[in-house]
């Protein structure tokens, strides 16, 4: 296990012929991440203040997809969407179906969070942007989301991990993201726990690079205080 | 009331980090006695209190239970740590009621009674339960057993606590401050239980402010300052003939709220 | 867009083999739980304890599993313990035995939030009627804590029930993995999922509902 050389069959030979494959497999972790971050987080903080100053029906309608969206499996999500989109004669790729779906239960998460975090900005800041003329909008944009940036962000950091997490899912409907690369490759040479190991590896210095940012962000932001 | 003393303490020190609370306390309770412990906030009342129950470990000096001293035994003139068996047994033998309460809040007004009673003194749940019912009747809460401590006022919850420390038959009851966290109405029907108590013969050391209830009840009022004893001595003594300015201005805080009642 | 004609026939005739299914993938993630909370008790104690030797390794236990896809976990377990000559358990042992240390890691991070906020007061109060240290946890820290954490271990079951969708990658017949055979045998895919969606949700809202029944029972703890 874990054999450096560079004879064929050691692991380091093996590692450095397929390192294109790795490599390309930690893109699409990567470029399926960052997508589903990005859309969840635009879609989700709309959706979040919808959830909380927003008329009453439209309120229960996000409630209702906020709340189905938690209670179903990623995994189900995926298989639903790539199946659905291809029935009703939607051709999208694999990995484009797959970022959908993740966005899809990654923007209700969010949505959630941020519900939470605007409704811990407390009553009279509201009332106070209203004192000095701002309009709705304007109160969001400078007065309260501001401050609900910081009890958000552990909840979105952790999202943003679960989101990295979940990409490993699309290797289920055939998209060769890091673990889906992996598992061809050791199809080749047989080192499964080499190569299981090197995915975890690099599994871990991505999640943990995401982890020390949000950590850094957390800092930037610690001045709010309430 | 005999001459033995239950409780002896002699030079107990106790320091916080660079901070010393205890500066040598020298206090004894005999058997029977009520003593009281009276004092502005941070003189020291409590820490000691809490020392008495080894909640706090005191760093120097000796506080002897029936003779035996507290947390540690001697051994070639060294104090060794007892086990926290020990501790635990002897914690047993002196009961304690807290300002806060403490009562467990997922056990019913009988079920905080009862399990001290049956996992420290080994009593069958049936007499357990009927101690329980004796003592919760004794203070007047026979009704409430069942009840859970958020559906009690704060005054039966600390009645609950009461029975709960008394019905292990501790040889020294404590209280600490058992009236602070009380809505003004409330606090009589506490003082009420623990007179009662104090008349039953039971041995208690009382940390209060409740001037009146100290001076009518005490056998034995000791005045701390500063982390030492500035005056003990009869009620009438402590009350009637303080000996430094310091007590006198600290019993003149209370003059103006009872009139010449002191 | 083509027009779809919904045929539920295909759900009743395999209604049987999903509800089946469903119950495996229930009593997977109730196994993995209890597993996991005894993992998870140990490890928040161990956390506690103020020893480094015990927190440290514990420290980075859970942070692995938190940053670790529970997938490729899945896949380690399964394809690697054999390569140890550990064969002893079948696909279904392996899943539940790599739920279990999932679990174990998130449950002792709830633990450990639950044995922190509990008053010290609390602890002051056992040991003055004279309990022992491990009756203080016994009767008065533990029950106080399960009370607290109760409304973050319903949601860490609903979740482990979820997960157990993933058990579908190594083949246990739990409803997700029966779902997709379906699914390629008829390819009536809006029944399949729609229904499959719905018992997925209507089992995590009922876990929800019951737990917080338990709750209200318990309410006496503010």
């Amino acid at each position: 296990m874990l054999d450096f050389s560079m004879t064929p069959g050691a692991f380091g030979f093996e590692a450095w012929q397929s390192r294109w494959s790795i490599l390309s497999g930690v893109g699409v972790t990567m470029a399926s991440s960052g997508l589903t971050i990005v859309f969840a987080t635009i879609l989700g903080i709309l959706f979040g203040v919808a959830l909380t100053y927003g008329w009453w029906w439209l309120r229960l309608v996000i409630r209702l997809y906020v709340d189905v969206m938690r209670g179903i499996p990623v995994l189900v999500l995926i298989l639903f969407t790539y199946y659905g989109l291809a029935l009703f004669g939607i051709n999208v790729p694999a990995f484009w179906a797959g970022v959908i779906a993740l966005s899809g239960f990654a923007t209700a998460h969010i949505a959630e969070t941020l519900r939470g975090a605007v409704q811990s900005v407390p009553q009279g800041q509201m009332e106070a942007g209203k004192a000095i003329g701002l309009r709705f909008a304007q109160r969001l944009r400078y007065v309260i989301l501001p401050q609900a940036v910081r009890r958000m962000l552990p909840p979105w950091v952790n999202t943003c991990l679960e989101i990295v997490k979940g990409t490993t899912l699309l290797s289920v409907i055939g998209v060769v993201e890091l673990l889906l690369a992996s598992q061809q490759i050791m199809a080749r040479n047989y080192l499964i726990v080499d190569f299981y190991l090197l995915a975890t590896v690099l599994y871990l210095v991505i999640n943990f690079t995401i982890a020390q940012i949000g950590g850094v962000l957390e800092r930037r932001f610690s001045y709010l205080r309430y | 009331m005999s001459d033995q003393a239950l409780l002896r303490a002699t030079g107990v020190r106790k320091s916080f980090g660079s901070i010393e609370v205890l500066k040598g306390i020298d206090l004894t309770v005999r058997q029977g006695q009520v003593v009281s412990l009276i004092g502005a906030s941070g003189s020291g009342k409590t820490t000691f209190l809490r020392c008495v129950n080894l909640l706090e470990e005191h760093d120097s000096g000796e506080i002897l239970l029936d003779g035996d001293p507290i947390g540690y035994r001697v051994e070639g003139g060294k104090r060794r740590r007892l086990s926290e068996a020990r501790v635990s047994a002897q914690r047993a033998r002196i009961g304690m009621v807290f300002q806060q309460f403490n009562l467990f809040p997922h056990l019913t007004a009988e079920e905080n009674v009862m399990l001290g009673l049956t996992k420290v003194l080994g009593r069958t749940r049936a007499e357990a339960r009927d101690i329980a019912g004796q003592w919760l009747a004794r203070v007047g809460l026979e009704a409430r057993r069942e009840h859970y401590p958020y559906q009690l006022s704060g005054g039966q919850q600390q009645r609950v606590a009461i029975a709960r420390a008394v019905a292990m038959e501790p040889r020294l009851l404590l209280f600490d401050e058992v009236t602070s966290a009380l809505d003004p109405e409330l606090v009589a029907e506490v003082l009420g239980v623990m007179q009662q108590l104090a008349e039953s013969g039971m041995t208690m050391l009382v940390v209060s402010h409740e001037m009146l209830f100290v001076r009518d009840v005490s056998h034995h009022v000791v005045f701390m300052d500063g982390g030492r004893v500035a005056q003990a001595g009869t009620p009438d003594q402590v009350f009637h003939h303080p000996e430094s300015e310091r007590l006198r201005s600290f019993l003149g805080r209370f003059h103006g709220m009872f009139g010449n009642a002191l | 867009m083509i027009q779809y004609y919904f045929d539920w026939s295909v759900i009743t005739r395999n209604a049987g083999a999903l509800g089946e299914a469903l119950l495996l993938g229930l009593g997977l993630a109730v196994v993995s739980l209890l597993i996991g909370s005894v993992i998870g008790l140990a490890a928040a104690y161990a956390r506690l304890s103020g020893r480094k030797w015990l927190a440290w390794p514990v420290w980075a236990y859970v942070e692995f599993i938190r940053c670790m896809p529970l997938l490729l976990l899945i896949f380690f377990v399964y394809f690697g313990l054999p390569e140890f000559n550990i064969s002893w358990f079948d696909k279904t042992e392996s899943f539940v035995l790599t739920l279990s240390l999932y679990a174990g890691a998130y449950m002792s991070e709830v633990f450990r939030a639950g044995l922190g906020s509990i008053p010290k007061q609390y602890v002051e109060a056992a040991k003055a009627i004279g309990l022992r240290p491990w009756q203080r946890q016994r009767y008065v820290v533990l029950p106080v804590m399960f009370r607290i954490t109760l409304p973050a271990i319903s949601n860490n079951l609903i979740s482990l029930f979820k997960d157990t969708s993933l058990a579908a990658a190594i083949a246990v017949p739990e409803l997700t993995f029966v779902a997709r055979r379906i699914n390629a045998d008829t390819f009536r895919v809006m029944e399949v999922w729609l229904s499959v969606s719905a018992m997925y949700l209507v089992t995590a809202y009922t876990i929800a509902t019951l737990l917080r029944l338990v709750e209200r029972r318990y309410a006496s703890i503010r």
